[in-house]
């Protein structure tokens, strides 16, 4: 008995009972469309914030000082040399002063846009681009100039895409804009275009405090990231002697921590839906089952006229694999159109992975067989005798 | 070409042993039309599962063309069905969703021939019956004479040594069942050896030789034209 016959008669055997086949393989059709919905969504998520990451600068460190107790503090300045004296691997470093005044444009509150002071270097650290004036400058701080610098979010918003030269108010006092930032994430409403950069050291008058809890540093290289985040660490721990007083992330450690994450998450999601294509399989043994004792007759006919045990049980088989593959197909089709919808209803671009579809389909053939096998080797064992007489 | 000897078949019903063949000692040759004749419970269907080699003696030896099939195992008897034994079943025993040509190609699937030229072989076959116009259809559109012929065809199709016919005519009106018995007659005027397994006196004497079984042992085993084959005292169908 070959392949092509076994293959043809089960395609048959699926079209003449279509409805059954279709539940028969819903099973499969659902573990195999979610598995590459999720896939498709979470490489998409993951391509996004991996994205999303590198625009913020991957030398990016972010350096959190709690502080122990008032008695102990390091001063912007100090930070400042120690970026000063070690050149070789940092290459910048900047407060960042997150303020949570009123902003106004006019009369217009920007609501949703954050305001932060930062120092000159915060641009190279960040990457941020100008589409069009200045970015801060070191006078600023020391003048503690009434300029901004605002996120292409806020100029499209309130200014039409402009800006420079307008003014906002800022706590209650009026800052020109001397600088406009080109789109970066490009995500909008409450993202790192919607931003407004002051001076950090306005930013602590506004917040009536010299403190600094957050710095930016940027390593020379991404080699010297881990030579600058001992320095800093080492600097830090010799002003607060406790580890407990700060914190140092660097941008690639948060990269590998968020991917763990997102793998893990997509990992369970996966196995979630695989459990749906064990399920699917236990149908199709179920719908097998009776299918062989359905036809009954018809094995024995075949043994009468000639068909071994393996025949028997590999036309079965190939039944089962069969029903599951056209399953697995439709679920593919399926999945990977549903991934494009509902990636584009939460903004995801959704990614259609090669692999998950080869393995998913591999997987749905291998369900088919694996839980093919009982009936199949049920029908082989069939005696022609009894078959040939049952009815 | 069949040599049964000495074949005993027994079934064991809780205490009770049934004899379902009781010391058969059968020959039949090449070329030979031979009806197997009893009543339900003779034995002639456990002889015809022995002859058709579906089913193995408790003990004694049967060689089909001097093979000893005896002892052999389920998957070496689908070859020797395959190779040498065609059958004619009652309910014709077609399978509905195949074709008709599909129907006869079978026995040569399973003897792993390619697929023109089982094509070819079946056609021949169905043409032999005179249905080869009918190659495309299904079972289900044939009249039960015209599936008979087509089971026919599917025996002929793999041209075996034997063509074991089990009540052929059971299920068909008497004349189309006529019609069958005198195309195996032809099959056999042909020089093909064929085994009938009947209940029914009337088709059993269309054969050349009549073997009748009562309670598992052969009560008479002779020419059919022979006044004896249908006067037995167990006769009463």
């Amino acid at each position: 008995m070959d392949f092509k016959q076994s293959f043809v008669m089960a395609i048959k055997s699926l079209m003449v009972s279509k409805a059954r086949a279709l539940l028969t393989m819903l099973g499969i059709i659902i573990g195999v469309g979610a598995v590459i919905v999720i896939i498709s969504l979470g490489d998409g998520m993951q391509n996004m914030v991996n994205e999303n990451f590198e625009s913020m600068g991957t030398n990016l460190i972010m350096v959190g000082v709690m502080g122990r107790n008032s008695s102990r503090s390091i001063s912007e300045e100090e930070m400042f040399s120690l970026a000063e004296n070690n050149t070789d691997s940092i290459a910048a470093v900047s407060p960042v002063v997150s303020c949570y005044s009123k902003i106004k444009a006019g009369s217009e509150p920007l609501d949703s846009t954050s305001l932060s002071g930062i120092s000159e270097q915060y641009a190279d650290i960040k990457g941020l681009e100008l589409v069009s004036g200045r970015f801060l400058q070191y006078a600023d701080m020391l003048e503690m100039s009434k300029v901004c610098v605002i996120g292409s979010y806020v100029s499209d918003e309130y200014f039409s895409g402009g800006g420079l030269g307008e003014t906002l108010r800022v706590s209650g006092e009026s800052y020109s804009i001397v600088g406009v930032l080109d789109e970066k994430a490009g995500y909008g409403k409450g993202s790192d275009d919607d931003y407004v950069y002051i001076p950090y050291t306005n930013a602590q008058r506004i917040n009536k405090s010299s403190r600094v809890s957050t710095y930016y540093f940027s390593a020379a290289s991404p080699e010297a990231t881990d030579m600058a985040k001992w320095l800093i660490e080492n600097r830090l721990q010799k002003t607060f002697e406790d580890k407990n007083a700060y914190t140092i992330i660097s941008m690639s450690e948060m990269l590998d921590i968020m991917s763990t994450i997102q793998d893990t998450l997509l990992s369970v999601l996966v196995a979630i839906a695989g459990i749906s294509l064990l399920v699917g399989g236990i149908g199709i043994m179920n719908i097998m089952l009776v299918s062989v004792t359905e036809r009954t007759r018809e094995i024995g006919i075949r043994k009468s006229l000639g068909a071994k045990k393996r025949d028997i049980r590999s036309q079965f088989i190939i039944e089962a694999g069969t029903t599951s593959a056209v399953g697995g197909i439709i679920g593919i089709i399926l999945g990977v159109s549903m991934a494009s919808v509902a990636g584009n209803a939460v903004g995801i671009t959704a990614v259609p992975s090669v692999t998950a579809i080869t393995v998913s389909f591999g997987v749905s053939v291998a369900v088919g067989v694996i839980f093919g096998y009982l009936p199949a080797n049920k029908a082989a064992k069939l005696n022609p005798i009894d078959a040939l007489r049952y009815d | 070409m069949i040599e049964l000897r000495d074949i005993y078949k027994l079934y064991h019903m809780g205490d009770t042993v049934v004899r379902a063949l009781d010391g058969i000692n059968l020959n039949i040759d090449e070329g030979e039309f031979v009806a197997i004749v009893g009543q339900s419970g003779s034995g002639k269907s456990t002889c015809m599962n022995i002859i058709g080699c579906l089913d193995v003696p408790t003990s004694g030896t049967y060689r089909l063309n001097g093979i000893d099939v005896s002892t052999m195992d389920d998957d070496r008897l689908a070859v020797i069905r395959n190779r040498f034994l065609g059958f004619v079943f009652q309910q014709y025993n077609l399978i509905p969703k195949l074709k008709v040509v599909e129907n006869v190609e079978l026995p040569l699937l399973y003897s792993g021939m390619g697929s023109s030229e089982r094509r070819r072989r079946a056609l021949k076959a169905l043409d032999r019956v005179g249905l080869s116009d009918k190659a495309g259809n299904r079972p289900s559109q044939l009249s039960g004479g015209q599936q008979q012929r087509v089971s026919i065809a599917r025996a002929l199709a793999g041209d075996p040594s034997v063509i074991l016919a089990d009540e052929p005519t059971g299920a068909l009106d008497s004349h189309t069942g006529r019609d069958v018995i005198n195309f195996l007659r032809e099959l056999n005027d042909d020089g093909r050896t064929i085994v009938l397994i009947t209940h029914d006196n009337s088709i059993a004497l269309k054969a050349k030789r009549i073997v009748r079984l009562s309670d598992g042992r052969i009560v008479y085993d002779g020419d059919a034209s022979s006044p004896q084959a249908v006067v037995t005292p167990q006769e009463e169908d």
